[in-house]
């Protein structure tokens, strides 16, 4: 292993332009006779538009343009996209309504974008939209997830009772079968709670429209501008591809929430051309809160059956997935395809069948949110298999570890072929981090300091790397899941790596350079990242579902292997040799037995120069690209245990330490990967029990700021302790699996399967606030008195 | 925010002329309430008076058998005042727990006892320890002051100067923070004051901060933890939101008075 190759710490290249105040994020950038936007939302959950009136505001100084829906259709620009086709249980599509990128006849949700008003500051925008009259008819709002379908307010016309898809996955047959014949049955009833996605960085756009070239750049908030480009151009018709640039500079943070086209964007974009001027938006916290997709909101029924060995022998679930007022860019693939075939979990499962009903309702668009659908799964399969192996009066480790997939591959009942895996390995691992044998100990001493402690398990596997774009197509992907690389190698031997992945925090420009790093043998500071600019990179697929690592690099790896053969033909010119002689290593050429080497440097000046060789045999130059398509999803996997103790006066919950043994096939960066899984427990942490979106029953976001949605803070947390285990991948050639979304979707229900160890019963809900906690620790005591 | 004119005088006389001057004019006395209700449009006053300048409302002195506060004398100088630790290091201690650095550097005792946030955490402290508050016109027990959910006795153009805490023999304060706003879910400041017991409450009350008579008189008997044993508060009159219900913060109340006990006595 070299000092900066592939399995070194290396310090983020990236880290020194943001902790000294130099990122560049889109709100950094300011166009000249730039103007700027406002929208005026909708402060109703479902209302109709009656009227807009807005010729008062459009006199008001410094405005110079309001525009509403019917602008855009004037304009035939087209309404907002969900690229992922579901089919309900009897073979036919969806019912999807539009989503107009500004409200048309009827708003949906508080903060629907009811119109823009575009003017010199942002100051007399906002002075504008307040002279703007409304007339809203106030209608009903469904917000319930659970009793949204057939509900008597409908959300849109298209879905008559609300339900968008009734969809279905595995062997329901065999599953009922193996349900009459179980020996035992588990049951449980679960919400997942709906969050925000909250990144440091808001939302922001920059449209811009140069008439003389007839093309538009857009400079955006994005995790995959290649995608939004698509979008806007093959689907909404801003411009076509060749007149439409997309720059995404620094982000900060996405967590998924990014990753969608949005209507602000669409807007700024196209009002640049209405107004003749740059147009910028940035979002405040507030419009965050209301109008970045939120996460989760699962309202499920789960069943595990087991046979008189304790040998689990099907699972069985009924979901409500709540997908909001629209169907955001890739809402409809979360509750089915990144759910339902991560529930055979870690286990082997003989049966498994899903049902799935996704519900329209007035609350914020709903899409992937870090884990997308993997967190959910996740929280069903182990709390049912931790609540099984307390009603069997098994011990949970071992009762998971008889039902661990011990062969593989595996092929579960529901899609997934599991590659390669040693469960059982991490298991023991995180044993030993947190000294289960000590557990009974510690149980007790805290019960005389009048404390409850408790122990939970989380053995997690997720599905990553998306994806097969064959598979991913079959399953109703708008796009297949690939990523492009090209290396541009100078004439004094530096590189640059265009890649259609997106840092958005990962920190690709020192991974990345790692791998080129490490195969051409140069030092890490030769090899520059580029990436986020549509007129750079030629095509991409963005970075989500921890797939950057995975894919992007396996692209990038495909592309270095071109450079290096096509360096092996400049290097037999110019070395004498034949092509077949010349090995690469450590960064030189060299004629096989003998002395004589060519540096990758002075290799790349020879296919500059090309004196030694002529243009017909030999292309000059050193520049090459390469688009991987994976072969199968990755799965990384792990085992979490977390261990806690409750202040049954307060209802506090302490989280004392916390085992994370992660199998992420092979590591790039261990400090990197460490950050990622520090950072993906806190956030499940939060959702476990701090975070939670709350909607009134009018349709009112009640946890609208940081005053009352709880974000993890450094002291909710506790050190954690991370192993890691190792099963390379056998499907891309770093064998790589993803780590950026592990820590949350193992995390939630270790805390919660703690908390209920602790408890000594299962009737606590995410997220388990101090008063959740605390009415449920009085239930406990009272249990207690009555033993 | 709206267009506003903005004014830094450097006396409390001359912030009182502009203040009588000035139509819905409002004093700006560190501003971490007004300043982001201004930036969300929900306050839009003409005239900001910034008492940032008056150096005669900043200090801390001790004045026989009181501690006086400058009502511009930040959160983080009351924390780390030598005279406030040594007098009552009970409300050292709960400035030096107020909001975050940034709001104790910021934030002073004049602007959050005006504002009178039913969370906030001084008027527990004003209450329990029997302060006095003085405005430019007259003196005001802190019994009187409070009047309700953001409202106090001040009257128009009426502006505090100082606060005078009377020194007590043992004073604490427990508070049990919402966990998103960290704001106090439920305070509770206790004083004894010779034979004189006073519990003042936080957070929790309907209208705003107020006294717990039954744990006043349990301690009066015996100043510790355990007089408050089996005492519960009750559930009326206290608020609930989505972060505690009235029966869980009335249950904290006992929780915290213990808690603010204990620290007091150093147990």
């Amino acid at each position: 292993m070299s000092a900066t190759g592939i399995g070194a710490a290396v310090r983020r290249k990236e880290d020194h332009r943001f902790i000294t105040g130099q990122g560049r994020y889109t709100d950094d950038i300011n166009r000249p006779g730039q103007a700027h936007a406002y929208f005026l939302r909708s402060p109703h959950a479902h209302a109709t538009l009656d009227k807009i009136d807005t010729k008062a505001a459009a006199a008001m100084p410094g405005v110079l343009g309001i525009f509403t829906g019917d602008d855009l259709t004037a304009d035939k620009v087209g309404g907002l996209i969900c690229g992922w086709m579901i089919h309900n249980k009897d073979g036919s599509p969806m019912r999807a309504g539009p989503h107009p990128a500004l409200a048309q006849g009827k708003v949906r949700y508080v903060g629907d974008h009811v119109c823009v008003i575009v003017a010199e500051t942002l100051a007399q925008a906002r002075d504008a939209a307040e002279a703007i009259v409304v007339d809203y008819g106030v209608l009903p709002a469904v917000v319930d997830t659970a009793s949204a379908a057939g509900a008597k307010t409908v959300v849109h016309a298209e879905a008559p009772d609300n339900t968008v898809f009734n969809w279905h996955l595995g062997n329901k047959d065999a599953t009922e079968k193996a349900f009459k014949a179980a020996k035992h049955v588990t049951k449980l009833d679960i919400v997942n709670n709906r969050l925000v996605p909250n990144p440091m960085e808001p939302r922001a756009a920059v449209g811009d429209y140069d008439d003389g070239e007839g093309a538009f750049t857009l400079y955006t908030t994005s995790q995959n501008p290649h995608v939004a480009r698509l979008v806007l151009s093959a689907f909404i018709g801003i411009a076509p591809e060749n007149k439409l640039r997309v720059v995404a500079p620094d982000v900060g943070g996405g967590f998924g929430s990014k990753i969608f086209i949005y209507a602000e964007e669409t807007v700024c974009v196209w009002a640049a051309k209405k107004v003749r001027r740059p147009v910028k938006w940035t979002s405040d916290r507030t419009e965050a809160f209301l109008s970045d997709a939120h996460g989760r909101d699962h309202v499920t029924h789960a069943e595990l059956a087991t046979d008189a060995d304790g040998k689990i022998t099907a699972l069985r679930v009924h979901t409500t997935a709540n997908l909001g007022a629209y169907l955001s860019t890739f809402s409809s693939s979360v509750p089915t395809y990144l759910y339902a075939p991560l529930l055979s979990g870690q286990y082997d499962i003989p049966a498994v069948y899903a049902e799935v009903d996704a519900v329209y309702t007035n609350t914020a668009p709903v899409d992937a949110y870090r884990g997308a659908g993997r967190p959910e799964a996740t929280f069903v399969v182990e709390r049912l298999v931790e609540v099984a192996a307390r009603e069997l009066g098994k011990d949970p480790a071992k009762f998971r570890m008889q039902n661990y997939i011990k062969k593989f591959p595996h092929q579960t009942p529901v899609i997934m072929m599991y590659d390669t895996g040693n469960y059982a390995a991490s298991m023991k691992k995180a044993l030993e981090i947190i000294d289960y044998k000590g557990i009974g100990k510690r149980k007790r001493d805290s019960a005389r300091n009048g404390k409850l402690r408790g122990i939970g398990f989380s053995s997690y596997i997720e599905a990553c790397g998306i994806a097969p774009s064959a598979a991913v197509g079959s399953l109703g992907a708008g796009v297949g899941l690939w990523e492009s690389a090209e290396v541009r190698v100078n004439p004094v031997g530096t590189v640059e790596v265009l890649t259609g992945s997106h840092s958005h925090g990962q920190g690709h420009e020192t991974t990345f350079a790692q791998l080129v790093s490490g195969r051409l043998g140069i030092p890490i500071e030769n090899v520059s990242i580029i990436h986020g600019d549509t007129d750079k990179v030629q095509m991409g697929m963005g970075t989500y579902g921890s797939r950057s690592g995975a894919v992007g690099m396996s692209a990038i790896f495909k592309a270095l292997d071109k450079v290096i053969a096509k360096g092996k033909k400049v290097a037999a010119y110019v070395l004498e040799a034949d092509e077949a002689d010349i090995d690469f290593a450590d960064g030189h050429f060299k004629v096989k037995g003998t002395d004589r080497t060519l540096d990758f440097g002075s290799c790349a000046l020879q296919a500059y120069v090309a004196h030694k060789f002529n243009g017909q045999d030999l292309e000059p130059g050193l520049k090459e690209g390469a688009f991987y398509d994976p072969t199968n999803f990755t799965f990384p996997a792990g085992v979490h245990i977390c261990e806690l103790e409750i202040d049954p006066e307060t209802g506090i919950t302490r989280i004392e330490r916390w085992a994370a043994v992660d199998d992420f096939g092979i590591v790039i960066n261990p400090m990197i990967v460490e950050g990622q899984v520090h950072g993906g427990i806190a956030q499940g942490v939060g959702q476990a029990l701090l975070e939670g979106a709350r909607y009134n029953a009018d349709g009112q976001l009640v946890t609208a700021s940081f005053m009352d949605y709880c974000m993890p803070r450094a002291d909710d947390l506790p050190s954690f302790d991370v192993g890691m285990t190792v099963t390379p991948c056998p499907s891309n050639p770093l064998g790589i699996k993803g780590c950026g979304e592990a820590g949350a979707i193992a995390s939630p229900p270790a805390v919660i399967n703690a908390i209920t160890d602790a408890l000594g019963h299962e009737d606590i809900a995410m997220p388990a606030t101090p008063q959740a906690v605390w009415r449920a620790a009085q239930k406990s005591i009272k249990r207690m008195a009555a033993e | 925010m709206y267009a506003f004119t903005y004014h830094r005088p450097a006396t409390a006389r001359q912030a009182a002329g502009l203040l009588a001057k000035k139509e819905d004019a409002k004093i700006l006395a560190g501003g971490h309430t007004l300043l982001p209700t201004m930036k969300q449009r929900l306050a839009s006053p003409s005239a900001l008076i910034d008492l940032g300048a008056c150096a005669d409302l900043k200090g801390i002195v001790r004045k026989g058998r009181n501690v006086v506060i400058g009502a511009m004398t930040t959160h983080a100088e009351v924390a780390e005042s030598a005279i406030v630790q040594e007098a009552i290091p009970g409300l050292a201690w709960l400035a030096s727990h107020i909001g975050d650095p940034h709001v104790r550097h910021r934030g002073t005792i004049g602007g959050s006892v005006a504002n009178n946030d039913p969370a906030a955490d001084y008027p527990a402290a004003l209450l329990a320890l029997d302060a006095t508050i003085v405005t430019n016109t007259r003196k005001l027990g802190a019994e009187e002051f409070f009047t309700g959910l953001y409202e106090t006795a001040l009257e128009e153009g009426e502006i505090i100067t100082r606060i005078s805490f009377p020194i007590v023999s043992k004073a604490s304060y427990a508070k049990f923070r919402n966990p998103a706003s960290r704001y106090a879910l439920v305070g509770v400041f206790v004083a004894k004051r010779g034979s004189d017991v006073r519990v003042a409450v936080t957070g929790a009350g309907e209208s705003g901060v107020f006294r717990w008579p039954e744990a006043e008189a349990a301690l009066k008997a015996r100043f510790a933890p355990k007089s408050l044993d089996g005492l519960k508060a009750t559930a009326k009159g206290i608020n609930g939101d989505m972060h505690a219900d009235p029966e869980y913060r009335a249950h904290l109340i006992g929780v915290m008075a213990k808690e603010a006990v204990a620290r007091a006595t150093g147990k």
